[in-house]
C-alpha cells in the first residue's frame, strides 16, 4: 500500500507482507514504534529524518502489515525485521525501539547484530527480572483503563487519544493493534523467558532509555533490564511516565543524540 | 418443543450493589461465606432433582472467579445428577473447551457422564464469554479457533473404536490417543454450542447438524441469529438433527402480583456489575465490533440489558413472566417472532429468588405451561436444498 502523506508501502521480506514508511536520507535508523504506533508522526521524527534516513516498519499484525496465522509471538517478528535489514541491504543500522518496538529490538540485538550499529530501547518489555510471584510489568488487561493511564503517563491528560475524530481507517488500525499485541503477548505477559539468557550475546553498543515516572514498567525494571547487556548505559527522564519521548521531547531527544552522535 | 431448567447456582449474599466495581474476576472471595455456599450449591441440586421429577430437562454451565456462578466445574455437577436424576436429558453448555484445553480429558469426562447417566448425556462447548479469559488465562484472540479444534478432536476421540491416533494440531498435541470409556450414545451424544453475533460460526454449527443456543437477546437478534442458522441446516441423521435454543429468563406465578415479584428478583443476573476491561478483552470480538466500539457504538450484549424494566425486558423476549396462560401466549409470541424454536432453556432462578419460589415456579411450568407448547412442531430448514448443495 502506497499513501501519499506518510509514503509508506507494503514489501514482500521472506514471504510477509511488510509496512514500511520511509523518510529522509543519510545513516539509516530503524525505528520500532510502541504497540499503539503513537510515535509514527511525532515532531521528532521529522527532525531525525532531517539527518537521517528513518525506516518505520509496521509489525506484522500492526498498521497496514497482515498478519500471517502462523506468527505467534515477538521472536517471529523479530527474525522478519532481520529479513528487512538485509532485503533494504543496510548496514551498521542504528535501532531505536519503543516500549513493545525495544523488546523487538533486544531479541533482534541477540539474534544477529552484525548488521546493527548502535541500539537504543525506551521503557521496553521484553524480560523476566523476579520470581513467579513478582510483578515485573503491572498488568495492563487486567485493570480498569483509568487506572493503566496513571501507570503509562506522567500526566495521564497527555495519552488520551480522540477517536471520534479519527476515520474508519484509522480506527480499524488502532483495532487491529489492540488485538495483535494481545496475540502476540498475552502469555508470557510481556516477556520472552529465554530473552534474559540471550542479552548476553549482544556486542552493540547501547543505551536505555527510561521515564523516572514509568508506573507500568518501573525504572527498576528497566536497570535491571539495562545491567543484563554488556556495557549498556541506563538514563532516566524525569516528569515522564512509559513515553518519555511524548511527554519530554527535548530532554529525549537530548539524551538520543549525545548516544548517537 | 423441549423445556430446560436453568439456574447459574449465584451467590447473591454480597455487599450492597453501590459498593462493588465488579461482580467478576476480582470480587475478593472473603465475601463467599463457605457454610452459606455449602447450603446453596446443595439446594441448588435438590432443584435440579425437583426439575427431573417434573419432567424438565437440565442444562448446567460453568464459571470462573464470579459471585454470579458458583458452579466452576461442570462435569462434576452433570455427573452428580447423571447418577440421582433419571428421566430428564442433562445438558452442559458448556464445556469452556477454548479456554481449558485438553480436549481429550473432555471427551473422557463426557463419555464418563454418558454412561453412568444411561445415555441422558448432551454435550455443549462454549468458546466462553469475555471475562472468562482472564481466570483462564487464555489468548482472547484465537477462542473461536481453539473451540473448533477441540471439538473436532473431542468428536474424533469419541468416535474412534479401532485403536489410538495421534494429533498434532494449532493449540493441542496427543499421542496414542484412545479413550476408555467411550460414550453410550452412538456415535456420539448431541453437540451443541453457544453464539451470540458470529454468523459465520453459527453456520457452521448448523452444517454440521450440531443443535445453537443463545441467552438472553433481543428477539430480533434471535431470529437473526437462528434463520443464518436454518439457512445452513442440513440434517446429518444426529439424534434430532440439532435444533434451535433460546434461553430467556422465565417466571411463571398464580397471579401477576406474584409473577412480577419473581420476574424482578431474576433481573439481578442482567443488573450483574462488570468493570470495563473485563467485558472486552483484546481481540476477543472482531476489529470491526471493537471499531464500533471506540465510535461508542457497540456496548456488548449484557450492557444493553442492564438496569432495564422488565415490561421493556418482556416485550423483548428477554423475560417472561405471568400467570401460566399467559407465559403460555408469551412463549408462543416469541416461537413465532424467532421462526421456530426447539429447545426453551429457562433460567428460572437467579440471585435472591429463594428456594419454594423456584420450585412454584417450575412445579406452575411443568403443569400447566409445558402441555400447552410441548407439542409446537420442530423449527424448519431455511432453503434446505441449497445448504445440501
Amino acid at each position: 500500500m502506497t499513501s501519499a502523506d506518510t509514503k509508506s508501502r507494503l514489501m514482500n521480506v521472506g514471504g510477509v507482507q511488510l509496512e514500511v514508511d520511509i523518510r529522509g536520507s543519510g545513516a539509516p535508523l530503524l525505528l520500532l514504534s510502541s504497540e499503539d504506533q503513537l510515535e509514527n508522526h511525532l515532531p521528532f521524527v521529522d527532525a531525525l529524518a532531517k539527518t537521517r534516513q528513518v525506516i518505520i516498519p509496521s509489525p506484522p499484525g500492526f498498521g497496514h502489515s497482515p498478519r500471517p496465522d502462523w506468527m505467534t509471538n515477538v521472536d517471529d517478528i523479530a527474525y522478519v525485521y532481520l529479513d528487512l535489514i538485509e532485503a533494504m541491504k543496510l548496514k551498521s543500522t542504528d535501532i531505536l525501539g519503543f516500549s513493545l518496538g525495544g523488546w523487538i529490538a533486544a531479541e533482534m540485538a541477540t539474534k544477529d547484530d552484525s548488521l546493527i550499529g548502535k541500539l537504543v530501547l525506551v521503557d521496553a518489555y521484553g524480560v523476566k527480572i523476579g520470581g513467579p510471584f513478582d510483578v515485573d510489568i503491572e498488568d495492563m488487561w487486567t485493570q480498569h483503563p483509568d487506572k493503566v493511564a496513571t501507570w503509562k503517563w506522567h500526566d495521564a491528560a497527555k495519552g488520551k487519544r480522540d477517536f471520534a475524530a479519527m476515520s474508519d481507517d484509522q480506527l480499524t488500525v488502532v483495532a487491529q493493534n489492540i488485538e495483535t499485541f494481545a496475540r502476540f503477548c498475552w502469555e508470557p505477559y510481556m516477556h520472552n523467558p529465554k530473552l534474559k539468557r540471550r542479552l548476553h550475546r549482544i556486542k552493540t553498543p547501547t543505551l536505555v532509555i527510561w521515564g523516572a515516572n514509568d508506573g507500568l514498567t518501573k525504572p527498576a525494571y528497566g536497570k535491571a533490564y539495562a545491567e543484563l547487556i554488556p556495557g549498556a548505559k541506563f538514563e532516566t527522564i524525569a516528569s515522564a511516565g512509559h513515553f518519555p519521548h511524548i511527554e519530554q521531547p527535548d530532554a529525549f531527544m537530548k539524551t538520543l543524540n549525545g548516544f548517537l552522535a | 418443543m423441549q423445556a430446560w431448567f436453568f439456574t447459574e447456582m449465584p451467590y447473591p449474599h454480597l455487599p450492597p450493589m453501590e459498593d462493588m466495581s465488579t461482580m467478576r474476576v476480582s470480587l475478593a472471595s472473603k465475601h463467599f461465606d463457605p457454610k452459606v455456599g455449602a447450603d446453596l450449591y446443595n439446594r441448588y441440586l435438590d432443584e435440579y432433582m425437583i426439575a427431573d421429577d417434573l419432567g424438565l430437562n437440565m442444562v448446567l454451565n460453568e464459571h470462573h472467579q464470579t459471585a454470579t456462578c458458583m458452579d466452576t466445574c461442570v462435569p462434576l455437577t452433570a455427573a452428580i445428577l447423571a447418577r440421582q436424576t433419571s428421566k430428564g436429558r442433562i445438558c452442559i453448555l458448556g464445556n469452556p473447551i477454548a479456554n481449558r484445553g485438553d480436549p481429550i480429558r473432555i471427551a473422557e469426562e463426557m463419555a464418563m457422564i454418558d454412561c453412568i447417566s444411561r445415555g441422558r448425556l448432551d454435550a455443549g462447548f462454549v468458546r466462553g464469554v469475555p471475562y472468562e479469559v482472564f481466570a483462564a488465562n487464555s489468548n482472547p484472540t484465537q477462542t473461536v479457533e481453539r473451540l473448533w479444534e477441540g471439538i473436532d478432536l473431542c468428536i474424533k476421540a469419541w468416535t474412534t473404536t479401532d485403536g489410538p491416533f495421534n494429533f498434532e494440531g494449532q493449540f493441542t498435541h496427543r499421542r496414542a490417543v484412545n479413550i476408555w470409556p467411550r460414550p453410550l450414545q452412538s456415535p456420539h451424544p448431541q453437540v451443541w454450542i453457544t453464539g451470540s453475533s458470529d454468523l459465520d460460526n453459527i453456520k457452521r454449527a448448523a452444517s454440521r447438524g450440531i443443535t445453537f443456543a443463545t441467552f438472553l437477546q433481543p428477539h430480533t437478534k434471535v431470529k437473526w441469529m437462528f434463520d443464518a442458522y436454518r439457512s445452513a441446516h442440513v440434517d446429518t441423521g444426529m439424534p434430532d438433527g440439532g435444533g434451535t435454543s433460546y434461553m430467556p429468563l422465565v417466571f411463571v406465578g398464580d397471579n401477576m402480583e406474584e409473577a412480577e415479584k419473581g420476574a424482578k428478583a431474576l433481573t439481578w443476573y442482567l443488573d450483574a456489575k462488570t468493570e470495563p476491561q473485563y467485558r472486552n478483552p483484546p481481540g476477543y470480538v472482531p476489529v470491526d465490533f471493537n471499531v464500533a466500539a471506540l465510535k461508542g457504538t457497540f456496548t456488548g450484549r449484557t450492557e444493553a440489558m442492564r438496569k432495564q424494566s422488565i415490561e421493556y425486558l418482556k416485550d423483548q423476549g428477554v423475560l417472561i413472566y405471568g400467570t401460566p396462560d399467559v407465559v403460555v401466549k408469551q412463549i408462543k409470541r416469541l416461537y413465532e417472532l424467532t421462526g421456530g424454536l426447539d429447545n426453551l432453556l429457562m433460567m428460572m432462578q437467579a440471585g435472591f429468588l429463594d428456594h419454594a419460589s423456584t420450585v412454584k415456579n417450575m412445579t406452575l411450568f411443568a403443569k400447566e405451561v409445558y402441555p400447552q407448547i410441548r407439542d409446537l412442531p420442530r423449527s424448519q430448514p431455511l432453503n434446505a436444498k441449497a445448504a445440501a448443495e
